[in-house]
């Protein structure tokens, strides 16, 4: 019905697009080279790394945040040298899987990984990623979905026939390419992909215990020690250019839980006017000075909701790169709303950088939502339903 | 530098005027655009800037500078051209301490510094120097952005008084122009942001603002613009002149129309 055939059709072939417009775009690409990498690529010629593409519009390399359908949203991927940031939902249920997502992806296309938390051990956030799913079994899936969807086909079409005609936003595997993948939720990653993964874990407790002999700067401790580990694993592997090319070039994935929390010893949460209220500022300005210098992208999930000074959201906001919000129904109004009984939560883009152009891609559609199916976490545009009697 | 804005402005590369201040502020929308303006704008006009790039990357600024025309590259090795790269610098003067005075020397402050060696920065970039070199026009200080700096730990006051201090010597002594982009936080309750945005308005000739339009986002409106006029050099002219325009901000330039006569509209 109508749900299957958005499911088979909507796919954008956003392969095909890339391949053709990478072929067009190839003299441009190649006399420009990757935008982050690092200080002595003079070499204009082009090594793809696995796992990236170049961006249709200006030939930005470009990494997959492990969920396609965000790729999208977010004009066809992360940046390579940007930050993502996610603010997290109000019970944190939500963002941890787009973190996890986008770990996974990192596994999944053998590049190097760096996970940062104050609560959880990194090994243990290593052991919990999604299981990715091959081509097949994602049909599988989608054909699972469309079997429920059929018992009320008619009646989805009469109320919301102009809704049904855009596309979902998640795609069909692209299977041409080896960009993005799909991940089953429900099920581990295996141990051997992990095991021959390249990752490095900071994990707080650990770390703050050995004192360190730098002088006092506004940053919190935690912050301060997260940073020179960044740096030093950016400088050590290379992902900056220092170390000449012996070897392969490869994209470093930094993922950092809660940043903000009280957790990393930052009171931003707690008061509203506190001692260290630049420290986190610093930090984000700090890392992506960091980031633009050597190849690779970092996402942090803050929970936003709880810090109390407003100003500091804004400036956190402007601080970032590309700024994704989550709002889940969980506790509000909204969970017994029929408007929204399908979906967990709503998801929105509140920011997109402009890199190396004047405008930047941004889809039109403001109104997206998000549900976590037994196996998928999927991202779909808020279908509007008419309350009527039976519902 | 686009065509229409320099219409609206009623300026020429040629005729640029000198000795102002003028203020980029944004609310609600990225102004940035405005910044990609002015710098292309001053490099045709054969002015030596100093730009204070601190919120992106040189190759972000060069790459849009090269669709509007100018390549910052060879203006920056004529000498046309001084940049401090904000990021860059930061992570070089974070974790390889310098002995010389560092123009952001205040990150390794725990307390709110002050903006003593960026100025003195500006102040060493921009000198006019006498000898028989071909003379550039007058000296322009371009700032991306003063809001930054107030993240990174420096009060509202020192920025003023780098701002003071910077036109003070740019703009009186060696009667050149400084321009700088703040942004308006608007309902966020940032105070020591409104407490720079007031100071700076007051003090500016030309301020131009912003915003997103007021009911929300719109694929061919980008946003609206606000241009006033402060404090005119003649006496004689009568009160502050503003005009509003909106835009659609394109790939290589900016359309500007009076609002609501969008050409998607018509």
């Amino acid at each position: 019905m109508a749900a299957a055939g958005t499911c088979g059709t909507g796919t954008r072939s956003t392969g095909s697009m890339v391949a053709a417009a990478s072929t067009n775009n190839v003299t441009s690409f190649q006399r420009r080279g990757p935008r982050a990498s690092g200080a002595d690529s003079g070499c204009s010629r082009l090594v793809s790394i696995a796992g990236t593409r170049p961006s249709v519009r200006n030939g930005q390399l470009l990494v997959s945040t492990g969920l396609p359908a965000l790729d999208q949203l977010l004009g066809g991927g992360l940046a390579v040298g940007t930050v993502l940031l996610i603010e997290e939902d109000k019970y944190n249920i939500y963002s941890p899987l787009l973190f996890k997502y986008f770990l996974a992806e990192g596994i999944v296309s053998g590049h190097a990984l760096l996970v940062a938390s104050a609560k959880e051990d990194p090994a243990d956030i290593l052991q919990k990623l999604p299981a990715p799913l091959i081509d097949d079994s994602y049909k599988k899936e989608c054909d699972e979905d469309v079997c429920s969807h059929k018992m009320e086909p008619d009646i989805k079409m009469k109320i919301a026939w102009r809704y049904q005609l855009l596309p979902k936003m998640e795609a069909g595997p692209v299977s041409s390419s080896r960009f993005g993948h799909y991940y089953d939720i429900s099920k581990r990653i295996p141990q051997e992909l992990i095991e021959t993964s390249k990752w490095h874990g900071f994990f707080l407790p650990e770390k703050i215990s050995s004192a360190f002999n730098v002088e006092s700067c506004s940053l919190t401790p935690g912050y301060m020690k997260l940073l020179q580990f960044i740096q030093n694993i950016i400088y050590k592997e290379g992902f900056d250019g220092s170390n000449p090319q012996k070897k392969q070039k490869n994209i470093l994935r930094i993922g950092i839980q809660n940043l903000g929390s009280p957790l990393w010893g930052d009171d931003i949460c707690c008061t509203e006017n506190c001692d260290t209220s630049h420290s986190l500022t610093k930090f984000l300005y700090i890392l992506r000075g960091l980031l633009r210098t050597s190849l690779s992208a970092c996402i942090i999930t803050m929970p936003t909701h709880l810090i109390q000074n407003k100003a500091v959201i804004a400036r956190v906001t402007n601080l970032s790169d590309t700024v994704v919000g989550l709002e889940s129904f969980i506790g509000s109004e909204k969970e017994t709303n029929p408007l929204y009984k399908d979906y967990h939560g709503l998801i929105h883009i509140r920011q997109i950088p402009r890199l190396n152009n004047l405008i930047y891609d941004i889809s039109d559609v403001k109104d997206l939502a998000f549900k976590l199916k037994k196996k998928l976490f999927t991202i779909e545009v808020r279908e509007f339903l008419c309350l009527s009697s039976q519902s | 530098m686009f065509p229409e804005l320099n219409n609206l402005l009623n300026t020429t590369p040629e005729g640029a005027e000198q000795g102002k201040l003028t203020l980029l502020c944004d609310a609600k929308t990225d102004g940035s655009f405005l910044v990609h303006h002015f710098l292309s704008f001053y490099l045709k006009a054969n002015c030596k800037v100093c730009f204070v790039a601190l919120v992106q990357s040189f190759s972000h600024y060069n790459m849009v500078g090269q669709k509007l025309g100018v390549s910052l590259t060879t203006a920056r090795e004529r000498g046309q051209l001084v940049v401090l790269e904000g990021l860059k610098s930061a992570v070089d003067i974070f974790f390889r301490p310098q002995e010389e005075p560092h123009p952001l020397q205040f990150l390794r402050e725990a307390n709110a510094g002050d903006l003593q060696p960026l100025y003195a920065f500006v102040r060493d970039a921009l000198e006019p120097v006498d000898c028989g070199e071909a003379a550039w026009r007058c000296p322009v200080l371009l700032v991306d952005d003063l809001s930054v700096l107030l993240s990174l730990g420096v009060g509202p006051v020192a920025v003023l008084d780098f701002v003071h201090y910077c036109r003070a010597t740019v703009c009186r002594e060696w009667k050149g122009n400084v321009v700088a982009l703040v942004h308006d936080s608007g309902d966020a309750e940032d105070e020591e942001s409104d407490v720079l945005l007031n100071g700076l308005s007051h003090q500016s000739h030309l301020i131009l603002r912003a915003e997103g339009l007021a009911t929300g986002f719109c694929k061919d409106v980008h946003g609206q613009l606000r241009i006033l006029w402060r404090r005119p050099l003649q006496p004689t002219t009568p009160r502050d002149r503003s005009l509003t325009y909106q835009y659609k901000i394109q790939d290589k330039s900016v359309s500007f129309f009076a609002k609501g006569m969008s050409p998607a509209v018509l």
